[in-house]
């Protein structure tokens, strides 16, 4: 997993509520055994029209939206499948944050596995942001900060561990490993139960 | 003497290998670990490259069901996948299950079917215990008091690799359902009420305990649909406290305890329930004597309304204008008697025994109308074998339905199962989001007993009509 500091970046806004995984990416492309290249494939519904050619309406297809690392979103950001391939493909099209109010829990769960910060911001800072797009933006993790223009700041939540594993760049399966014994320990306590 | 507790506290708690801490999150324990071709290719790739092994392969089961075919030919008779990439999908979970010493039930087995349904059906899926799977409907398995939730690839190397999972206590909210359903009113409708009354994400961060007396008397097929749909509002799990029903479900599955065994476990599991005097961060109460039919008319499973209503005239919801565009409703418009193109019958929410048998019971002498397609696909290989002593699928067939071979099919339409686009399809399956059933597809999710009354009217129809 790639570590994450600090970014930098001007802000894409997507303003629609309860923007779900299918949207993210739909199911016809999780047939697929690779987690590579799936920023292709991101919010494919909306961002080509049926012949294929990207709908210039489409936020992620502006210029404005060029290199854009931050995105934010409306309320319950995420939600529905699981599907893993909803962060992989952000990550992929070079989307490292997403800002909501809201994030769904498998999503948020998902994201922070792979370096996707979800940044939690009240509801004032994100009606601000909704209606500011491409506003430059530093989602912070040293500080679970994000700064605004004008020297403001918003801090968000963010789980100690989750920020540790985010910050160094490191895997929670090697945490999970070195709890061998302690796994262990409770088969056995099971079995003689 | 020990404060009262949750029924899902008293099942997290057995399962704390490390308990939390404020820097650190548990490591819970995964007794039951389900796997299938979509969200785990990647993960066994992860344990090839770092050289681990499955660490409890007695715990872990897995089947194929979201990519593979639904026509028999092509499930039995030789004939090739049409998806290319789902063929590939499938042959490399039979490898990684060679490879990893993984039970597989795959395209032959005759006991092989969505992973939700076939779990429970086993007797895998049992009271207590934890289970996960990479697929956000495994919440369906807290039907049976077990703490059931969908996880990411990332975590299902971790439980491959561990048989552990590291998680932050979720809040609890108590969803009381008094009162008793009205004829024609089912656990879909039920839980597709729940939604629209808490919201899709009226769930998020908390595992809902259903309780009250309209759970108490739903069959373990209808707790099932019920808790299959928690996901939808966004909760982490559904659970519903076993009881007589869910025993006499268990009882005597293929791999459910036995002898004594089975004594012990149904004394252990009787304990599975919330304490007198245990608080919930949220309580939620519903009157079950006030649900209609329901039917989604929107694009996410929140937007949902009586049959027999209308669409909202207005909503706050900031994506209602978009909405009605996909949709091609009007703000206000009545629903029942809109046409209809497809009826879906399938999918972990409505796919069981019960729910084909209720289709039927509306299908029986009757006709699908002129120009709509209806699919029927049973939820596993052993619900099509029972169905089909019962006659259920001449009457599908002599109605002019389609009945398949057991899988996720149309509810996401990997496998090339699709919506046309702009079709309208009344589905019983679980998502109504934009393009979930095919590019453009237009989803009204329902009941089996609406979509079977619908694919007869050819147009939305409150199945209170044909009873």
């Amino acid at each position: 997993m790639q570590a994450f500091t600090s970014i930098t970046s001007r802000t894409a806004v997507l303003p629609r509520t309860d923007i779900d995984t299918d949207q993210i990416i739909p199911a016809r492309f999780l047939r697929t055994t690779s987690r590579e290249g799936l920023g292709k494939q991101l919010f494919a519904d909306w961002r080509y029209l049926a012949d294929g050619k990207p709908n210039p309406e489409f936020v992620l297809n502006q210029p404005a939206a060029a290199g854009c690392s931050v995105l934010v979103g409306g309320r319950n950001f995420g939600c529905g499948s699981s599907r893993e391939h909803a962060p992989w493909a952000l990550l992929d099209f070079g989307i490292r944050a997403v800002v909501s109010t809201e994030f769904a829990d498998i999503f948020r769960s998902n994201s922070l596995k792979n370096g996707l910060v979800p940044v939690i911001v009240d509801e004032a800072t994100h009606q601000w942001l909704l209606a500011n797009p491409g506003v430059e933006v530093t989602v912070d993790l040293a500080t679970s900060s994000l700064k605004l223009p004008g020297g403001k700041a918003a801090t968000f939540p963010i789980e100690p561990f989750a920020r540790y594993c985010l910050m160094h760049g490191v895997d929670q399966l090697g945490y999970l490993l070195s709890k061998d014994a302690e796994i262990s320990a409770y088969e056995k306590r099971r079995a003689a139960r | 003497m020990t404060a009262p507790k949750t029924l899902f506290q008293k099942v997290w708690e057995r399962h704390e290998v490390v308990p939390e801490t404020p820097d650190t999150p548990a490591v819970l324990f995964i007794d039951l670990h389900l796997i299938h071709e979509v969200t785990t290719p990647q993960a066994f790739s992860v344990l090839r490259e770092r050289g681990l092994k499955v660490r409890r392969t007695d715990l872990t089961l897995g089947t194929m069901d979201h990519s593979t075919p639904t026509r028999t030919e092509q499930v039995f008779g030789g004939k090739p996948f049409t998806i290319e990439s789902a063929a590939k999908q499938v042959k490399q979970l039979e490898v990684n299950c060679a490879e990893f010493g993984v039970e597989l039930l795959n395209m032959a087995s005759n006991l092989r079917g969505i992973v939700h349904v076939i779990g429970p059906e086993l007797g895998a899926t049992q009271p207590g215990k934890t289970i996960v799977c990479g697929d956000s409907h495994t919440s369906t398995h807290g039907a049976f008091g077990a703490l059931a939730f969908g996880i990411g690839t990332t975590e299902v190397g971790h439980v491959l690799a561990t048989q552990c999972l590291l998680q932050t206590r979720a809040k609890t909210l108590a969803i009381t359902v008094n009162g008793k359903l009205r004829p024609g009113v089912t656990a879909k409708d039920l839980v597709l009420a729940i939604i629209g009354k808490i919201g899709v994400g009226g769930g998020t961060g908390h595992v809902i305990e259903f309780r009250g007396e309209a759970i108490r008397a739903l069959s373990m097929d209808e707790r099932m649909t019920v808790c299959n749909m928690s996901i939808e509002a966004g909760a982490r799990a559904g659970m519903v406290a076993p009881d007589e029903t869910t025993f006499a479900y268990l009882k005597d599955r293929p791999r459910s305890p036995k002898g004594a065994e089975w004594e012990r476990a149904v004394a252990v599991w009787r304990t599975l329930v919330t304490d007198e005097g245990a608080v919930f961060d949220r309580e939620v109460v519903m009157d079950a004597g006030a649900v209609e039919p329901m039917i989604t008319w929107g694009t996410h499973p929140g937007m949902v309304a009586a049959v027999s209503g209308n669409v909202p005239a207005s909503s706050s919801d900031p994506v209602f204008g978009k909405a009605l565009d996909y949709m091609g409703f009007a703000a206000g418009q009545k629903l029942a008697g809109s046409p209809i193109n497809v009826v879906f019958v399938g999918s972990c929410t409505n796919s069981r025994l019960t729910d084909l048998r209720a289709a039927a019971s509306v299908l029986k002498g009757r006709k699908v109308a002129a120009g709509v397609q209806m699919l029927v696909v049973p939820g596993s290989q052993q619900i099509k074998k029972q169905a089909e002593a019962e006659g259920l699928d001449k009457i599908f067939r002599d109605a002019g339905a389609e009945w398949r071979e057991s899988g996720c099919s149309m509810c996401l339409g990997m496998n090339g199962d699709t919506v046309g686009k702009g079709q309208y399809s009344v589905s019983t399956s679980n998502r109504n989001f934009e393009g979930r059933q095919g590019v453009g597809a237009r989803t009204l999710l329902a009941s089996p007993l609406t979509a079977a009354a619908s694919a007869v009217r050819g147009a939305i129809t409150d199945p209170r009509d044909l009873l």
